[in-house]
């Protein structure tokens, strides 16, 4: 199942170029491009991993993009994505963030349905991939660095 | 806010091209700008941007055909760039060798893209530079108009200028060396890297120094990241000959090795009056002659250094232009506020014998003979 977080996510994959437009377009911005980068899917799960710090003071994208590519180097089958800080006083908050990289296979969720008292249920999403530990998550990633 | 005009919600896909207006971040320090960003920038963009990276200037212009003929100079680019080179003439006095040798780079590179269309091989040229000469003979302005000129040819995205020095790149405990030289080279990718007195990176007396992680990190973006970042070095001619001794990937990475040579006593007066009308003051005819004595003579002096020494002189006839009309007092017009006096020329401690060190000489940088390390932040060259 393909995980649609952030923005492009119900678009076919971004090739590179395009990639490296929208970094631009956020740098041009003013805004703070960093990489991210996780191998837990689960929607709620908006804290992942960074790649280094937020680039502030880069004004072409080629420098976000050579991280990018040190990431998806070091984490081939990891979601990775790019996320856009606008520190503007007032806005301070993610401007941008979209999905740069994901696993081959993607695996999916279950619905678990825990009864309750009262014989209420309550209902959570389970990611399978998640059944395995952290860092061997993804069939084809034998090699965490 | 000139980037490309976003959609209702915010978050367009940049056309290509349309990031390139938004004027050059380093364009502003060198007074006024030349055309920097024409409503076509698109068509210059570097066309390395492929992600194979190795594309080299094919990118801009319409392909050509095999019996097509161009007028060079008619070209809407080649015209920006005669611009650009006119303002190196303009705002450069003397400095004839560095003038020929951009010349001939933005020749070469306009050909080169040229050849591009007619779908020639073009490899990109190695744009690595070097820059000796004295302190204060126009490295920094230079490196400056070097990023502007190869953002207008389209071998650089932004052209932006990041000048450091050893304490920007070199770290000061295990493991600090290498992220903070990436930090600076990701900071000036897409314009220029202008490393001042680079040859203190390397620290022969010193083995476990970090400069030399700094150097071999240096290297590997200078190879992998050609077509997104200038590097240029920047010091004096004999220390860099032993630098570049001492490291001979560097020097071989470096294509072009730019002399600075001293300027001519004309060639200051030159400067002189440049700096005088940009900053709207005029010297008398007696303070002409005064300040061509006073050229003559700060030259012999220590810590003479060419064009800086002549900016913080005229620093110097400004307070006591200010310091002369206060204290007389009385009525002021507008000439008077311009003019400079003799008199204010001839207070200066130079005429007797001050070994140059009036006031504000801290500012003037590390003599020929004498470098003090790591003082030519921002100043430097």
């Amino acid at each position: 199942m393909r995980i649609t977080q952030g923005t492009f996510s119900y678009l076919p994959d971004l090739t590179t170029d395009e990639i490296r437009a929208q970094v631009q377009y956020a740098i041009d911005q003013g805004w703070a491009v960093a990489v991210e980068f996780t191998d837990d899917p689960h929607p709620r799960n908006v804290l992942w991993e960074m790649w280094g710090l937020p680039m502030f003071e880069i004004s072409d994208a080629s420098a976000a993009m050579h991280e990018i590519t040190a990431c998806q180097q070091a984490w081939p089958d990891h979601y990775i994505k790019v996320s856009a800080y606008d520190a503007t006083l007032g806005r301070q908050t993610t401007a941008l963030s979209f999905i740069v990289n994901r696993p081959g296979h993607e695996p999916g969720f279950r619905l678990d349905r825990q009864e309750v008292a009262d014989r209420q249920i309550r209902y959570s999403l389970h990611a399978y991939a998640t059944d395995r530990p952290a860092g061997e998550r993804y069939a084809s990633s034998n090699g965490s660095p | 806010m000139t980037g490309p005009a976003p959609a209702a919600n915010g978050f367009a896909m940049p056309r290509p091209g349309g990031g390139g207006a938004a004027g050059n971040p380093a364009g502003g320090a060198a007074g006024n700008t030349a055309g920097n960003s024409g409503p076509d920038r698109g068509e210059v963009r570097a066309g390395g941007a492929g992600p194979a990276g190795g594309a080299g200037p094919a990118g801009g212009g319409q392909p050509l055909a095999a019996d097509a003929v161009v007028e060079l100079s008619s070209q809407q680019q080649a015209l920006r760039i005669a611009a650009i080179l006119s303002q190196l003439d303009r705002e450069f006095v003397g400095l004839a060798p560095v003038k020929e040798r951009v010349r001939e780079i933005a020749a070469l590179l306009q050909v080169d893209r040229l050849r591009g269309r007619y779908g020639l091989s073009c490899a990109r040229p190695n744009l690595h530079m070097c820059f000796t000469g004295s302190p204060g003979t126009g490295k920094t302005t230079l490196a400056l108009y070097m990023g502007r000129l190869l953002a207008e040819l389209g071998y650089l995205r932004k052209g932006q200028l990041v000048s450091v020095t050893r304490d920007d790149l070199v770290g000061q405990y295990v493991g600090h060396t290498a992220p903070k030289t990436k930090e600076v080279l990701k900071r000036a990718m897409g314009g220029v890297l202008l490393i001042d007195e680079a040859y203190y990176l390397y620290r022969p007396d010193n083995e476990r120094d970090y400069g030399q992680e700094a150097i071999e990190i240096l290297l590997q973006f200078m190879e992998a990241h050609r077509d997104d970042l200038v590097v240029i070095l920047a010091g004096y001619a004999n220390r860099m000959e032993v630098f570049f001794r001492s490291n001979p990937g560097m020097g071989s990475r470096i294509a072009h090795h730019i002399d600075f040579p001293d300027f001519s006593l004309d060639e200051l007066m030159q400067i002189a009056d440049l700096m005088l009308a940009q900053q709207e003051y005029r010297l008398s005819p007696e303070a002409r002659d005064a300040f061509r004595e006073y050229i003559g003579l700060r030259m012999g002096q220590p810590r003479y250094a060419n064009a800086r020494s002549i900016r913080n002189a005229i620093e110097r006839l400004r307070l006591r232009q200010a310091g002369r009309l206060v204290a007389a007092g009385g009525r002021v017009g507008r000439d008077d506020v311009i003019e400079i006096s003799a008199a204010d020329v001839r207070g200066s401690r130079v005429f007797s014998g001050g070994a140059g060190v009036a006031s504000g000489a801290g500012r003037s940088g590390p003599g020929p003979r004498e470098p003090v390390p790591g003082s030519g932040f921002g100043s430097g060259s």
